[in-house]
């Protein structure tokens, strides 16, 4: 299983797998009376439902996907997969997904803070003095241009009524 | 009117003193960002998307230029001193550039990229101005079937010219359209693949999409690799180019900006092949091929003069046909959409003085890039200084901040999240995003042409070869397709992209 191209092997079997997410859901799911998905309208050439166009899409990559594995196993070249590393991935993604998270609950200035600590745990030699600067820094920062400069309507405080109706927190 | 009337009205429109402000801004911006390693111009543009959202359009489009132009330069300058592309079209740039810098004259390096940048952007401004019009004249006459012609002729075009292999560049291709059609459909009102979330009923945003492919996969892939960057802070002097460097940088600035413009233009083109192309074309023709490699000044001001050219001319596609080719131009246009422009051959009717006064500039962002480089220089070798540990913080927080408020949503957060792990998922799946960008543009795009064009043929696909405009797009991208096919040309392709 370790022969052929198995970069190359992986991603026909990611194409397959999404192309054919797409057509069933476009298609619907029933058995017998029982129906699972609805899909949606497929229509005539002429009249084109929803379903028309996302349906031979996802057939098409679906069979492109089948061919590149099928290219993948006869491949004399052996291309094992690059290791994924999962700390830079988990610290990074979770810290924006934490910022998400808590970008409403408790304002941007706080859920920047948390973004920049936990990210900056993903990478080389951390240490706590300048990493707290920097996150200082860059949401005072952060703060002046999108908040004060631009005017997005971004939140400030803790969404806690007492501190909504502070000054300081409504720009 | 005429082409210097319409000159004319458009740089009346840019050199007000706001629009030139909002250029100087955007060009300022765009190098800042496009300096830093790693990031090249589809993530600088998306992370500096929501700062034009409080801009008039006009104003805003001149920004969004400008940010790409900056971060095109600011490539350039990281390729130079740090030998790290910050994006594609500066590859070939490192090749010479760099070595030029190790032999202690990365100074007149800088000084050549932004000098050929220049006049290859000033020429492929009057290029724009020329062909634009009548092309914009005939693209009025395109038919739904036309425009879906035209638009797999791109596809193509652009699967041609992806790195790495051609089925691969497919199926991304067909991703993208795929994930161009989340949300709902314009004709019955269904929300396509929408599964139950209400905040994909609008469909996804390309800023999401972009940032998170594009701009977290990155910060990850350069994470795991760890930091080796060797920069080259001391001795950049004499910025100037002297009569010997004029002497021999001038033919090859000619021929680059000749080839980038012209490859700029087609679709699938832009400055990554104008660079490549010019590249090669200048080791070809050079006396002595084996100088290149080696600091050779030829290899900096061809390369760098044909993608600047190339960055140019990839409007027009956009601005006459509203169809991109590449995916800066993808991103453009979507951004033209959340101003409300519609791009498209209307435009030059209907809004002169936006079309022209985006043309024009043009030409005031290339010189404000000279006028802004040539003496920042030392504050862009502090900053490519930096650890990229604190870099990166950085661009994680403007990037959050820039895709929750392009909507105000923090589901457009997580989206971004799962996109960059998608993102990481394609750089050790080996398939080259850029082509997923496009097709996610086109998506929605092919589907209503598509739609019209069997509606008015009754269900029948006759009017796709009966029509002689699309016989003659189709014929074309067939005959591209076969071309690369030939295991001749293919094994050449490799070559190609190899060097």
């Amino acid at each position: 299983m370790k022969k052929g191209n198995q970069t190359d092997f992986w991603s026909g079997v990611m194409f397959t797998a999404i192309g054919v997410l797409f057509l069933v859901v476009a298609y619907g799911v029933k058995f017998g009376d029982t129906v699972l998905l609805p899909g949606y309208s497929m229509g005539t050439p002429a009249r084109m439902g929803p379903a028309f166009f996302p349906f031979w899409l996802g057939l098409i990559l679906a069979v492109l996907g089948v061919a590149i594995v099928i290219n993948a196993l006869r491949s004399k070249e052996a291309k094992p997969l690059e290791k994924f590393h999962w700390g830079p991935i988990l610290w990074v993604l979770g810290a924006v997904v934490a910022f998400g998270l808590l970008m409403k609950p408790i304002g941007m200035p706080l859920a920047g803070l948390v973004l920049v600590i936990v990210s900056s745990l993903g990478g080389e030699n951390f240490r706590w003095k300048p990493t707290i600067f920097l996150a200082i820094g860059l949401v005072v920062f952060a703060t002046g241009v999108f908040v004060y400069g631009l005017k997005l309507p971004i939140p400030l405080c803790p969404d806690i009524s007492n501190l909504q109706d502070m000054r300081a927190c409504r720009v | 009117m005429d082409i210097f009337g319409n000159l004319m009205l458009g740089f009346s429109v840019a050199l007000t003193l706001s629009n030139i402000m909002y250029c100087f801004i955007g060009v300022l911006l765009g190098t800042l960002i496009g300096v830093l390693p790693g990031i090249g111009p589809i993530a600088t543009i998306s992370m500096l998307l929501p700062a034009t959202f409080v801009l008039p359009p006009v104003s805003a489009l001149i920004m969004l230029a400008g940010i790409y132009y900056g971060a095109q330069y600011g490539g350039s300058t990281t390729a130079i001193l740090v030998n790290l592309p910050g994006e594609v079209s500066s590859v070939v740039t490192c090749l010479d550039g760099y070595q030029m810098a190790r032999q202690g004259k990365a100074g007149k390096a800088l000084g050549v990229a932004a000098l050929a940048s220049f006049f290859a952007g000033s020429v492929a401004t009057l290029l724009i101005a020329g062909f634009a019009p009548p092309l914009a004249e005939l693209a009025l006459k395109f038919g739904p079937a036309d425009y879906f012609s035209l638009m797999v002729l791109g596809l193509v075009a652009a699967v041609v010219l992806a790195h790495g292999s051609l089925i691969k560049a497919i199926a991304m291709i067909i991703l993208g359209l795929l994930l161009g059609l989340i949300g709902t459909d314009v004709n019955s009102g269904v929300a396509r693949y929408s599964f139950g979330l209400p905040e994909l009923i609008d469909g996804v945003g390309i800023g999401t999409i972009a940032m998170g492919v594009f701009g977290f996969s990155e910060i990850i892939r350069n994470l795991e690799q760890g930091e080796k960057r060797e920069v080259f802070t001391k001795s950049i002097t004499g910025l100037l180019p002297n009569w010997a460097d004029i002497k021999q940088a001038t033919p090859a600035t000619l021929r680059g900006t000749a080839l980038g413009s012209f490859l700029g233009i087609l679709p699938g083109g832009g400055p990554v092949l104008g660079s490549f192309s010019a590249y090669t074309l200048e080791k070809k023709l050079a006396k002595d091929p084996s100088r290149f490699g080696k600091g050779a000044i030829e290899g900096v001001a061809a390369p760098e003069s044909a993608n600047n050219a190339a960055a140019q001319t990839s409007f027009i596609p956009l601005l006459t046909l509203g169809i991109p080719s590449n995916p800066v131009m993808a991103l453009m246009i979507g951004a033209m959409i959340i101003h409300g422009i519609q791009p498209g051959p209307q435009i030059m009717t209907a809004k002169p003085e936006l079309f022209w006064g985006m043309i024009a500039s043009m030409w005031v962002g290339n010189f404000l890039l000279v006028v802004l480089n040539l003496p920042m220089i030392g504050l862009w070798v502090k900053l490519l200084s930096v650890d990229y540990k604190y870099l990166y913080p950085a661009i994680l927080i403007f990037c959050c901040i820039g895709v929750y408020s392009i909507n105000n949503a923090t589901m457009d957060v997580f989206l971004t999240a799962l996109f960059g792990f998608i993102g990481y998922l394609f750089i050790k799946l080996d398939t080259e995003p850029a082509p997923l960008l496009l097709g996610f543009v086109l998506g929605p795009m092919m589907e209503e042409n598509l739609r019209r064009a069997l509606l008015l043929s009754r269900g029948s696909p006759s009017v796709f070869y009966e029509r002689p405009i699309s016989l003659v797009l189709l014929i074309l991208a067939f005959a591209l397709l076969v071309i690369v096919m030939l295991p001749n040309i293919s094994k050449k392709r490799e070559e190609a992209f190899q060097e």
